[in-house]
């Protein structure tokens, strides 16, 4: 069991790592919220799953409750991260962020 | 051993917070602060989560990661509707900077 936690929050904490890295390197802002997007919640999936099953390493009723509502954590950001990046895209191209151009002048 | 594993997870998220709040603070555009503030807030949760673990106080500190995930999820929704319709965000990135520079 810890060992599995172990993993979990490793690969929680690279995948984060990533999504930082991305934000913070690629050129344009839907290139960003793309590494924003993904990595944040993959992460934040593992991390909290993590939690969730360490903190059922005795099984009394109130570990279970509180491993019920980590579970409810769980599924609140892999519902609602996606929603709230598909908002800011949203955001962007109506007010209108120009989107990264490989040719020069390719921009309008 | 396992109060060890989380407080380096704790230090990591930590550290990559900070790395975060660097594109949050000097973004180009306003939605570019708007990501790294979402960004921020989840790994907020995390970081409330694993802070339960280790004051062990799991009960109290869960009821705060959840409400700090919805406070998160309403606030950017609320930023992106109120941004969507203004006309004051600094549309130039850098990399217009750089053509400019390099023409």
């Amino acid at each position: 069991m810890n060992w599995i936690v172990t993993i979990l929050l490793a690969l929680a904490v690279f995948f984060f790592a990533i999504g930082t890295i991305g934000i913070l390197r690629l050129p344009d802002f839907y290139s960003r919220l793309h590494a924003a997007g993904k990595c944040d919640t993959l992460a934040a999936t593992l991390a909290v799953s993590a939690i969730a099953l360490y903190n059922l390493h005795d099984l009394s009723f109130g570990s279970i409750l509180v491993s019920w509502k980590v579970f409810a954590i769980v599924f609140f950001i892999f519902m609602a991260s996606p929603t709230a990046t598909h908002a800011i895209t949203k955001a962007a191209l109506i007010v209108g962020v120009v989107p990264w151009h490989k040719k020069k002048g390719g921009r309008k | 051993m396992m109060s060890q594993v989380f407080l380096a997870t704790t230090m990591a998220l930590v550290l990559l917070i900070f790395l975060t709040l660097v594109r949050a603070l000097g973004g180009p555009t306003v939605l570019d602060r708007i990501v790294g503030v979402n960004m921020i807030g989840t790994k907020t949760t995390v970081l409330l989560l694993l802070i339960g673990l280790i004051y062990e106080a799991m009960p109290m500190f869960i009821d705060i990661a959840l409400a700090y995930a919805l406070l998160n999820f309403i606030a950017t929704i609320g930023a992106c509707k109120f941004f969507r319709h203004s006309k004051q965000i600094n549309l130039e990135d850098d990399l217009a900077t750089e053509e400019e520079v390099s023409a």
